[in-house]
């Protein structure tokens, strides 16, 4: 018995070897199995008061819309919510798994989480993948240091700014921006030009669609408006409904007990081991 | 066109570090690119490590991003085990063990610059693979390419600080003008003995080069302003 190679202990970390694998393999003409990826346009401005997050809520699967109304806005602490683009699995799972975290660091430190907290623990999450968790992300919040506004792009780099989009539809909401953003905006003007630009998304890029869902934080209050717009109603509703015929035939009916038809047999000996 | 914005997002980047008599000027302008999208138009990439010492990020922002997180960290708990202000060869000799022992996962060029009471002003590049090299003036980024020249015909000994300053925020100016991958506005970053200041030049206020128009009024301002005031009798 020989062995070629010494199995060295495992390191830990993750391992990259598959992903060469995986590349080698998509260059032999191997098709990769789809996963599900948000296409979507994501906002975020900060406003007179705080910030206001913006997203539309239409997943794509390749050219198909899998979910017409789907929630791009996810929870991290109860004064901070981050909008996700890019693989919709690894966005859920990366604002799930930080949220988590934070809550245990509010458990422990016995203070409100802070955004610069949830932005060092996304990005270190991000960069130890190095870009294979497909999550771009715009994190907003309000703590006491003040309103912040952040992106984080699936690399790990982050930048701070008081307008942002990500996503396909990011050029068309930023075009919007950068026309209309001022600073000391109201709450009202806030969510006016927020919506404005989910919808330039929306409607001028084909993997963003559906409803615009916006999220409004301040000092110590937030506003989930979700479906705050929906601009993309069903046009053309039955007003008698649908009916199908029924086409199975049910021939017959018959119940049959199980203990009729099966033996139950008591083995007299010892109890199970293990 | 190719638009990938899945692309890393890279910082195009002119980067420059000047000694002067008296401390440092460290500039940079304020791009940051994913592919061919500008993904942040004013970004600062002169970041601070401690009360002395800055550096200037190029390359990967991810990489550059992590590296001066460590290396803040570790200069921090040095500081506070030695029981005064790092020095800058330190804080450079930190960042190349960081970039030479990982050289063939991170893709970013430094420059750090810092004022500390042995040495003066010094100044230390730091580019792909990880060698450091104590120099006079630095620059960096894919825009510095187009300032070998200027700074080997421009550049002294013994500048005063607004000369420096000058020079640099002049250098970036004509990085940006021939560099695809540099632009936005330019920031400077001056230490020395009595501390630091930071400039910010917005783009439109520079000087205009060979072929470059003058700014224009967006039609949007226009649109966007008050109108022409009521007739009065």
């Amino acid at each position: 018995m020989s062995q070629s190679s010494i199995d060295l202990p495992p390191k830990g970390g993750f391992s990259f070897d598959l992903c060469k694998r995986n590349d080698m393999l998509t260059q032999k003409g191997l098709k990769a199995p789809s996963f599900l990826k948000t296409g979507t346009t994501i906002v975020g401005l900060i406003f007179k008061d705080g910030v206001i997050l913006g997203a539309d809520t239409r997943a794509t699967e390749g050219p198909i819309v899998a979910d017409k109304n789907c929630e791009k806005i996810h929870y991290m602490a109860p004064n901070i919510y981050c909008c996700g683009a890019g693989t919709a699995a690894d966005t859920e799972a990366v604002t799930d798994m930080v949220s988590s975290q934070l809550r245990l660091h509010r458990y422990q430190t016995g203070q409100d989480s802070r955004v610069i907290t949830a932005l060092t623990l996304l990005k270190k999450h991000l960069f130890g993948y190095q870009g294979h968790v497909s999550a771009a992300l715009v994190l907003g919040g309000v703590d006491i240091t003040g309103p912040h506004l952040h992106t984080i792009y699936p690399h790990g780099s982050t930048d701070t700014l008081p307008f942002a989009t990500m996503g396909s539809g990011s050029l068309a909401a930023m075009s919007v921006f950068e026309a209309k953003y001022k600073e000391g905006l109201t709450r009202d003007e806030g969510i006016k030009l927020v919506a404005e630009a989910i919808c330039s998304g929306i409607f001028n890029d084909l993997g963003s669609g559906s409803n615009v869902d916006i999220c409004v934080i301040t000092k110590g209050h937030k506003e989930y408006l979700r479906n705050y717009m929906e601009p993309n109603p069903r046009t053309y509703v039955s007003s008698k409904g649908y009916s199908f015929t029924k086409k199975t035939e049910v021939l017959l009916t018959k119940i049959t007990p199980l203990s009729e038809r099966v033996e139950i047999v008591e083995v007299a000996g010892e109890a199970m081991e293990e | 066109m190719d638009l990938n914005l899945d692309a890393p997002h890279s910082m195009g980047t002119t980067i420059i570090g000047v000694t002067y008599n008296g401390g440092v000027v460290l500039g940079a302008d304020s791009r940051t690119s994913t592919g061919m999208y500008v993904a942040n138009r004013a970004s600062d990439k002169i970041t601070q490590l401690t009360d002395n010492v800055y550096v200037c990020r190029s390359g990967s922002a991810a990489d550059s991003q992590v590296v001066s997180d460590y290396v803040r960290y570790f200069l921090h708990q040095h500081t506070i085990q030695l029981g005064q202000p790092a020095t800058v060869k330190v804080a450079a000799n930190l960042i190349r063990m960081l970039a030479y022992n990982n050289k063939n996962m991170l893709q970013t060029g430094l420059i750090v610059g810092g004022w500390d009471k042995y040495e003066g002003g010094k100044i230390y590049g730091i580019p792909l693979g990880g060698t450091v090299v104590e120099q006079p003036f630095a620059i960096g980024g894919s825009g510095s390419s187009y300032l070998y020249g200027f700074f080997d015909q421009a550049w002294k000994e013994d500048m005063t600080k607004e000369e420096a300053e000058q020079l640099v925020v002049k250098a970036v100016s004509l990085a940006i003008a021939r560099d695809g991958a540099s632009g936005g506005v330019v920031r400077t970053v001056i230490i020395n003995s009595e501390g630091v200041t930071r400039n910010f030049y917005p783009g439109d206020k520079l000087q205009l080069w060979h072929e470059e128009l003058e700014p224009q009024n967006s039609l949007l301002d226009i649109l966007n302003a008050a109108g022409p005031e009521p007739m009065a009798m």
